[in-house]
């Protein structure tokens, strides 16, 4: 054992237990809004993600408990699992959450080797795959014509059936973001659009609380010093100041941008997607030009493209870029500020 | 008030000074023998001047220095030579070195030695004492101190820092020493500013030390020159050389080059001291402050000679506590496990930890990068480690040193803060002393293959040569021999009769073609045919 001696105290396991403890308030806000099914949607991947990559360190002869206990596959499942729709069947969950740990984590060399985002790539795969059942987003309990209770719910989830006089519609509602789109194309304006009841005060009824949650965990951990204020800050800003240009240029047609930051993954992609350090630049200014690509990009698909959130498809685009955004940002190294042959973008 | 600059990164790891900062220096007593080795310093090492058996003074020259980069070494105490030999002496690779093995016969019998008048002195006359005196850096690099102290080509300089940080955690020496000896202390900066001729002159003490800064004020203000204490943040490693002088001055010196390129030298406050007693008492360096701390009963400051035991400085600190797994040399962050406990003190021993499992718990196993970045904030040479790493580890030493490897000062605040646990400055470690091997074996490649290339253009020439002398030779026999000289002419001829002998040998030659199917007759036919023409070629054989 060689120098230094001493270390401070931390780990991969105690990072990823603060992102779960700092996802806490959101599911919270979920659960009292639209009921507990999204707990068995995050236990289920949960096991999933433990299983597959047990099964994969295997293959790959490597020690099973170190990884395992880091914690990484967990916050991965729990992120897919918020992401997707609580009311979606018990096989969507599994298909996505295998295929986030197997493919995109484990198959590119495990922990820390991935190059994209293992969550958005089970979440891309999911939504282009089984397009109908991703959009069986549940109603606020407050707007649903009918509620499920526990045990029913967890019959539908895993048995797919549900009770008698109860429909799928009466459960489910399209997203806020779904809804401005579908209006938009039907000719309303934004005005009008924004008295449906699925709005509330900022973004859509409950989901405006949940981003809330979001927005407090992640100030948890920018206290924690998990995450640095670049990634977030630099992408609500880009999103905010896109929708904000479109939104003065014509107001009718381009929702304001703060509905924009409180509606679908917005928050959640500002402090736990985009903040994912594996997939993510490593210096300070890349950070930025990253984040700013994804919240530009997450407006021009909500906008302009087929789905109605963009947040993963932009993750997952700038998770290419990041080598080549990571060579040009190289930051000056002390003492070379004067020199000519700096490493000042990494290239030869 | 001094307005301060900041360099980025740093940590700070629990400090563990009041261990061993509360007591006074206590003088260690004289062993009964001193190993004292001859590389103690950067640069060549000092070539010995003693051999087994001869009777030396206190403060004698045993080494002298060889080379421009170098310096003496002289006997610690009175005593007689027992073996001049290799012996294990305190460096990480544990191997062996040569030194000067001495008995000790405490009667402490000094050389002649006289204050010098350095004033009247010729400047490099006094930088060649001091290289004499065996002065080198006593912050741990052991750089040979009177190279530092020419002014160079601009015979001034801006700035002369005095390094009094001391920002490893544990380690004391220079804390006490500027708190007792503070005065002898400022009497070195005043011979260093007689050779530097600094615009400026100012000490750097980290804030954790407000004894020490007070003595250091005191002291300064009984100088008749400017000297100024600066209180600076305690962060590690505020006490880098490149580190304290951008915090002081707000430069940074240039990668690759010297701190004098941006008009500013640095030395630690214990050489000042050391400068003092060469130049004011006429003493060598023979002795230094050491801190004794960790696992050991009575931690605290010793005033040491030379080449005594490691062993027995532990015992003079109160021995080791149960527990004790080994002796660390420096400070936790930059030092070094000591290969084994007897090994002798040197110039560069500021301190000694007795480490154990508590106080040093050994890394759990490392994961892989998460590229959390924690590494390049904490590094305060703006480098980033994670990328090295993934560099050094797959030996693209090219990218590594385009990613200023070579900048880094392993410091050890990459390691620190990885929360993956992996120990990345030994990997940079690593990748600096493959770089250095690859280059010594291109040297060597490139000088085989000149002597190679030159050789072969010997041969030739040699060739050459030879086969000129004979065609002289051959020309002169020729020559003598009466005969045609003249090439061309005998090689027309000889191609006329050479052309002459083929169209014989064609005539001659001439045989049927395509023979093999044709039916018995025609064979007959075939054969009279050749019979004719044998003869007739006999017939014209015989006329020419």
């Amino acid at each position: 054992m060689g120098s230094p001696y001493v270390a401070e105290q931390s780990s991969v396991s105690v990072i990823m237990l603060k992102v779960l403890a700092a996802l806490v308030p959101a599911i919270a806000a979920y659960v009292w809004f639209f009921g507990p099914a999204i707990l068995v949607g995050i236990a289920l991947a949960t096991a999933t993600a433990l299983a597959c990559e047990a099964a994969m360190l295997k293959l790959r002869k490597y020690p099973v408990k170190p990884f395992l206990m880091d914690g990484s596959a967990t916050v991965t499942a729990v992120l897919l699992a918020l992401s997707i729709p609580p009311l979606a069947p018990w096989w969507l969950v599994v298909v996505g959450t295998a295929f986030a740990i197997v493919v995109a984590k484990q198959l590119y060399g495990g922990l820390g080797n991935n190059l994209f985002n293992p969550a958005m790539v089970g979440y891309a795969v999911l939504i282009i795959s089984f397009p109908a059942a991703m959009t069986q987003w549940p109603a606020p309990d407050a707007l649903a014509a009918a509620h499920l209770s526990f045990p029913d719910t967890l019959q539908y989830l895993f048995g797919g059936t549900l009770p008698d006089g109860i429909k799928l519609d009466a459960l489910t509602m399209a997203t806020p973001l779904d809804t401005l789109k579908t209006q938009l194309h039907l000719a309303h304006s934004v005005g009008d659009i924004r008295h449906m009841p699925i709005f509330g005060e900022v973004g859509g009824k409950g989901s405006e609380i949940i981003a809330l949650g979001y927005l407090v965990g992640g100030l948890y951990l920018w206290q924690q010093r998990i995450i640095s204020w670049h990634v977030p800050l630099a992408f609500l800003a880009a999103l905010f100041a896109t929708a904000g240009i479109f939104h003065l240029i014509d107001a009718s047609r381009y929702v304001s941008p703060l509905f924009h930051l409180a509606s679908g993954g917005a928050l959640l992609c500002a402090f736990f997607i985009a903040t994912d350090p594996v997939t993510g630049p490593t210096t300070p200014r890349g950070k930025l030009i990253f984040a700013a690509g994804i919240g530009f990009l997450t407006y021009i698909i909500r906008t302009f493209g087929g789905y109605p959130d963009g947040v993963a498809f932009a993750v997952l685009i700038l998770n290419i870029c990041v080598p080549l955004i990571d060579a040009y940002t190289q930051p000056p190294v002390f003492g070379h500020k004067d020199k000519k042959n700096s490493p000042q973008d990494g290239r030869p | 008030m001094r307005t301060l600059h900041h360099f980025n990164g740093g940590v700070h790891p629990a400090q563990h000074k009041a261990e061993s900062n509360t007591r006074p220096i206590v003088a260690a007593p004289v062993p009964p023998r001193l190993v004292v080795p001859l590389h103690q310093h950067i640069g060549s090492a000092a070539k010995p001047l003693v051999k087994v058996g001869d009777k030396v003074l206190k403060g004698q020259m045993i080494a002298a220095a060889e080379g421009y980069v170098s310096a003496a070494v002289h006997a610690p105490t009175s005593g007689t030579v027992t073996v001049v030999e290799m012996q294990t002496v305190p460096h990480p690779s544990g191997l062996p070195d040569l030194c000067v093995t001495m008995e000790t016969d405490h009667e402490e019998r000094w050389i002649a030695h006289a204050p010098l008048d350095y004033r009247a002195m010729d400047p490099s006359e006094l930088r060649n004492h001091l290289r004499d005196a065996g002065v080198v850096g006593l912050g741990g690099a052991a750089f040979p101190s009177f190279i530092k102290l020419n002014p160079g080509p601009a015979q001034k300089l801006q700035t002369l820092i005095l390094n009094g940080a001391e920002c490893e955690p544990w380690i004391t020496c220079d804390d006490r020493l500027m708190q007792e000896r503070a005065e002898a202390i400022v009497q070195g900066i005043e011979i260093m500013r007689f050779m530097l001729r600094p615009e400026e002159i100012l000490v750097g003490i980290e804030d954790n030390k407000p004894q020490a800064i007070a003595a250091m004020r005191a002291a300064c203000a009984l100088a008749d020159f400017a000297v100024e204490v600066v209180p600076v943040p305690t962060i590690y490693p505020g006490g880098g050389a490149k580190q304290l002088i951008k915090v002081l001055t707000g430069k940074e010196p240039p990668s690759g080059g010297r701190s004098t390129d941006v008009g500013v030298q640095c030395f630690n406050v214990a050489t000042a001291y050391s400068v003092h007693r060469a130049v004011h008492h006429g003493e060598p360096v023979i002795s230094r402050i050491v801190t004794v701390t960790g696992n050991v009963r009575q931690p605290g400051n010793f005033e040491v000679l030379i080449g005594t035991p490691v062993e027995q400085l532990v015992q003079l600190a109160g021995g080791a506590k149960d527990g004790t797994n080994g002796y660390v040399m420096g400070g936790p962050m930059m030092g070094f496990t000591l290969p084994q406990p007897n090994v002798p003190v040197v110039k560069a021993t500021n301190c000694i930890i007795a480490s154990s499992q508590a106080l040093f718990s050994p890394a759990p196993p490392a994961l892989p990068c998460i590229r959390c970045s924690r590494c390049a904030v904490a590094c305060p040479a703006d480098l980033q480690p994670m990328d090295l790493y993934w560099f050094s580890r797959a030996r693209n030493f090219g990218k590594a040193q385009e990613y200023a490897l070579f900048d880094c000062i392993e410091c050890g605040c990459c390691t620190y803060v990885c929360p993956s646990h992996i120990p990345l400055v030994q990997y940079f470690r690593f990748a600096k002393s493959e770089i250095w091997a690859r280059e010594k074996e291109k040297e060597a490649a490139d000088l085989a293959r000149e002597r190679h290339e030159f050789r072969q253009f010997r041969l030739e020439r040699e060739k050459e040569e030879r086969a000129e002398k004979l065609a002289q030779k051959a020309a002169a026999k020729l020559e003598m021999l009466g005969g045609s000289t003249d090439p061309e002419a005998d090689a027309k001829k000889a191609a006329i009769q050479a052309a002459i002998e083929r169209a014989k040998a064609k005539k001659a030659a001439v045989t049927p073609q395509n023979v093999d199917n044709l039916p018995p007759d025609k064979l007959k036919e075939i054969e009279e045919i050749e019979a004719r023409r044998a003869k007739a070629k006999e017939g014209t054989q015989q006329d020419s």
